[in-house]
């Protein structure tokens, strides 16, 4: 099947989305830090910077995009995400005599803060899994909008290996 | 820091963890990740067996996520339940430690039954997250929590139903399946915000104290046995379950139907310990039991008229839950009242919890056997198949053992838990158990049918080279097998030590609320 | 009665659209569509139970001095919980739909049907 490649748009609108594609990056991770005070979170901030990707696709064309996409990264943030997410839960195990899995072992009171360390978060471990939620989803999604449209442009499939999976059937 | 107090929440964060580190450990090499799965299920089964055995001797284990306690008390001394909490009482820990057997035998089954189409890391991955969602089901204690956890178990068994990708039959199986699960789901989700804005609490022992039997509660009690129900395959939704369960790889199916029994499990909580006699209305028990003989007749008889081995099974499968959604109702029926429940109520629900663990070793056994057959000959298709039994002796001798199983023949456990089914359900009415016989007898002539297809018989030409399945998918059988053969053996043992302290902590609705709250709210 | 329990009977047509849409639709877009709606109208469902009157949002340390009103906190989790799941569920959703195109060549789901009997 011959492949069609998406168009790239002209160069003010290319030029206009790679700038503002980086203020979008910003943003999401606005958006992630500040999860446990503003709306947001990890996972909305997650997706603002998974959109990244699909304003770059639409404004480069495929052709482009393909050259410097490198899928490994995405699948990398989706495991650190989430082997981060996992590790802030199974450190409350062994925080106090009588912790359990998910303790906010990182919190410290209000009004203490400006005292303390003014530069750690109040909600504690909140936060910090609010980071490793937004790398996760980013990753993730990212990953889902690479994969589905490769799957409709019928890249990455080879001629030949089409019809392989198809059970025992076949000896 | 003890770690076993910390188990509950071991057997869900570790196969999560597993779940994505398999990708990793598979880039290493194929060999690297079957060590890495064989472990990892063996682990698991390991972590649930010691949550089984510390709740059958030390009481109902509650695991708080979060915090040492599960409430926050105010200064007035008023105590809000606040947080997730995982409860495992002996209902729970016995059902939590046959699907953990069933994960580790499809596992295991699993190395050599697909070793030969790609994308295996993910296929792993997305076993470990249906192990964690169908563990996760049914040792939760709070309500939004399970929701989750049917969620996470639905998405990775639609990844792994249309697993082999180029026949277009799986893929329509998953996309029937998901359209099912989808609307059961949000069926759920509904319920859940119903209780939430009613009472205003989402833990299962706080609402079980606080329901009273008034609309609301009614509607919601509607919706989720509805919702719980067709992801069950009972009667009227059960289309989804011979295709789904034909077309899914066999490994992939054992765990399917540990899931749709871990849904089982949640509607007799809901049933039995949380609602127990605020139900207010005998219609839902006797809904129950219309729907299982209904399911019990329709699947059977669906079933002997089928060619294809797993798609016989899938409406095996149907009449099988038949049979538990009979017995749960039955229980129900008697639950307000003493001398009914010492007659045959807690029979009843005994013969139900005995029949579910049966149900899930069972015909796990016989659907690993059926795909045996498939990779061995090729099809699925019984009018293909005939005289292996000289090629594969051990498949057709475990398959003799399951088909005796299922079909109610006495020395094995499935007659046992019949037999308790038949004595309770007959003091109800007598044509209850008139169906459940017949759908008995009608189990044997199918798989007696199925037996002699596919093993019986002379020997074809086509089927000259063929020899038996790999050791590891035998392996795979056999942890199921001794696992029939163990209950069957020491059916006194089984039903004194396991099922009855089963079916007492399930029908002591107060205990189930008690053992949270403290007995006050 | 109505005005006031208004969120509830928006919340009631549109998971009714949404039901009917997913059983009687034969496009398989619009059954996509369909448990689409029908995942909304159950997080609006949950968001709208939280609602108290004149209530602010339920941070502590935003709130004007002496507020003692605010919406209740929980149902936003749920909810948000909720719309993870429903995206997830709706990749998956259209992903199987891609193939099943490949494989039959229809969207039609009177077609797709070789599973039978």
């Amino acid at each position: 099947m011959k492949k069609k490649s998406m168009r790239p748009l002209s160069v003010v609108a290319r030029t206009a989305c790679s700038m503002y594609g980086w203020f979008m990056m910003a943003f999401g991770a606005y958006v992630i830090v500040h999860g446990d005070v503003t709306p947001g979170g990890g996972f909305q901030g997650g997706s603002i910077c998974a959109t990244f990707l699909a304003l770059m696709l639409i404004a480069h064309g495929s052709d482009y995009i393909n050259e410097w996409l490198n899928d490994n990264f995405y699948k990398v943030c989706l495991f650190l995400g989430l082997f981060m997410f996992i590790g802030f839960g199974l450190m409350g195990l062994g925080w106090a005599c009588d912790g359990t899995m998910m303790l906010n072992w990182a919190t410290v009171p209000h009004d203490a803060l400006a005292t303390v360390k003014p530069w750690w978060p109040p909600s504690g471990t909140v936060a910090l899994m609010d980071i490793a939620v937004g790398i996760e989803v980013t990753g993730g999604l990212s990953l889902i909008l690479i994969t589905m449209f490769r799957a409709v442009r019928l890249e990455g499939v080879v001629e030949d290996g089409l019809g392989k999976e198809t059970g025992h059937d076949q000896r | 820091m003890n770690l076993m107090n910390h188990l509950p929440a071991l057997a869900l964060a570790v196969p999560l963890l597993a779940a994505f580190a398999t990708p990793l450990v598979a880039a290493i090499s194929p060999k690297a990740r079957n060590i890495w799965v064989t472990c990892v299920s063996a682990l698991v089964s390991l972590i649930v067996f010691g949550i089984l055995y510390r709740v059958l001797t030390m009481g109902t284990q509650i695991y708080v996520m979060g915090a040492p306690s599960w409430n926050i008390s105010l200064p007035s001394g008023f105590a809000i339940p606040v947080r997730i909490i995982l409860e495992v009482d002996a209902f729970n820990a016995l059902v939590a430690f046959i699907a953990s057997l069933s994960a580790l035998a499809g596992a295991v089954y699993g190395l050599k039954f697909v070793r030969k189409f790609t994308g295996l890391e993910f296929y792993s991955a997305l076993y470990f997250l249906l192990t964690a969602g169908t563990l996760g089901m049914i040792m939760t204690g709070d309500l939004f929590n399970f929701f989750v956890f049917l969620e996470i178990s639905s998405v990775a068994s639609f990844g792994l139903i249309a697993f082999w990708r180029d026949r277009p039959e799986a893929v329509e199986a998953s996309y029937k399946y998901m359209l099912v699960s989808q609307l059961a789901a949000q069926l759920v989700l509904v319920a859940l915000a119903f209780i939430y804005g009613r009472y205003g609490v989402l833990n299962m022992a706080a609402f079980s104290t606080v329901v009273q039997p008034d609309l609301i509660s009614k509607v919601v009690l509607v919706f989720l046995l509805v919702a719980l129900a067709m992801k069950c395959g009972s009667f009227p939704m059960h289309m989804w379950m011979p295709d789904a369960y034909a077309e899914a790889p066999a490994s992939v199916t054992v765990l399917l139907v540990a899931m749709s029994q871990a849904s089982l499990v949640v509607l007799c909580r809901f049933c039995f310990s949380i609602y127990g006699t605020a139900m207010g209305t005998a219609v839902i028990p006797w809904t129950l039991i219309v729907l299982g003989c209904a399911s019990m007749f329709g699947g059977v008889s669906m079933a002997v008229v089928q060619h294809e081995v797993k798609r016989l099974m899938g409406y095996h499968s149907v009449s099988q839950v038949g049979y538990m959604l009979t017995a749960f109702g039955v229980g129900l029926l008697a639950l307000g009242d003493k001398t009914a429940m010492d007659g045959f109520g807690l029979t009843a629900v005994a013969g139900g919890i005995y029949h579910m663990i049966n149900y899930i070793l069972y015909k796990g056994l016989l659907f690993l056997c059926a795909g045996a057959l498939y990779m061995a000959a090729g099809s699925r298709d019984l009018d293909k198949m005939g005289g292996l039994a000289r090629k594969m002796p051990v498949t057709s001798a475990l398959f003799l053992i399951a088909a005796a199983a299922i079909s109610g023949l006495p020395p094995f456990n499935g007659f046992v838990s019949k037999w308790m089914i038949y004595e309770s359900v007959y003091a109800v009415h007598p044509i209850l158990m008139v169906v459940a016989l017949v759908s008995s007898v009608l189990t044997l002539a199918s798989f007696v049918k199925v037996y002699q297809t596919a093993f019986l018989g002379p020997e074809r030409p086509q089927f000259a080279e063929t020899h038996e399945v790999p050791r590891a998918m035998i392996a795979g059988m056999c942890v199921l097998a001794v696992a029939i053969l163990v209950l069957s053996l020491f059916p006194s043992w089984t039903v004194n030590t396991l099922v009855r302290p089963a079916a007492e902590a399930l029908v002591n609705k107060a205990s189930y609320g008690a053992a949270v709250m403290g007995g006050a709210l | 009665m109505i005005s006031a329990n208004l969120p509830y009977f928006v919340f009631a047509v549109l998971f009714l659209i949404g039901l009917l849409g997913a059983l009687l639709e034969t496009n398989l877009i619009k059954i996509g569509i369909a448990i689409d709606v029908m995942e909304s109208a159950a997080n609006m469902f949950i968001i709208v139970l939280g609602y108290r009157n004149g209530g602010y949002i339920p941070v502590k340390f935003l709130m004007p001095e002496g507020v003692t009103n605010f919406v209740l906190p929980t149902p936003q989790a749920l909810t948000l919980t909720a719309i993870v799941i429903a995206l997830a569920t709706s990749a998956l959703m259209l992903s199987l739909i891609v193939m099943l195109y490949r494989h039959y060549g229809t969207l039609d789901v009177r077609e797709i049907r070789r599973l039978r009997g």
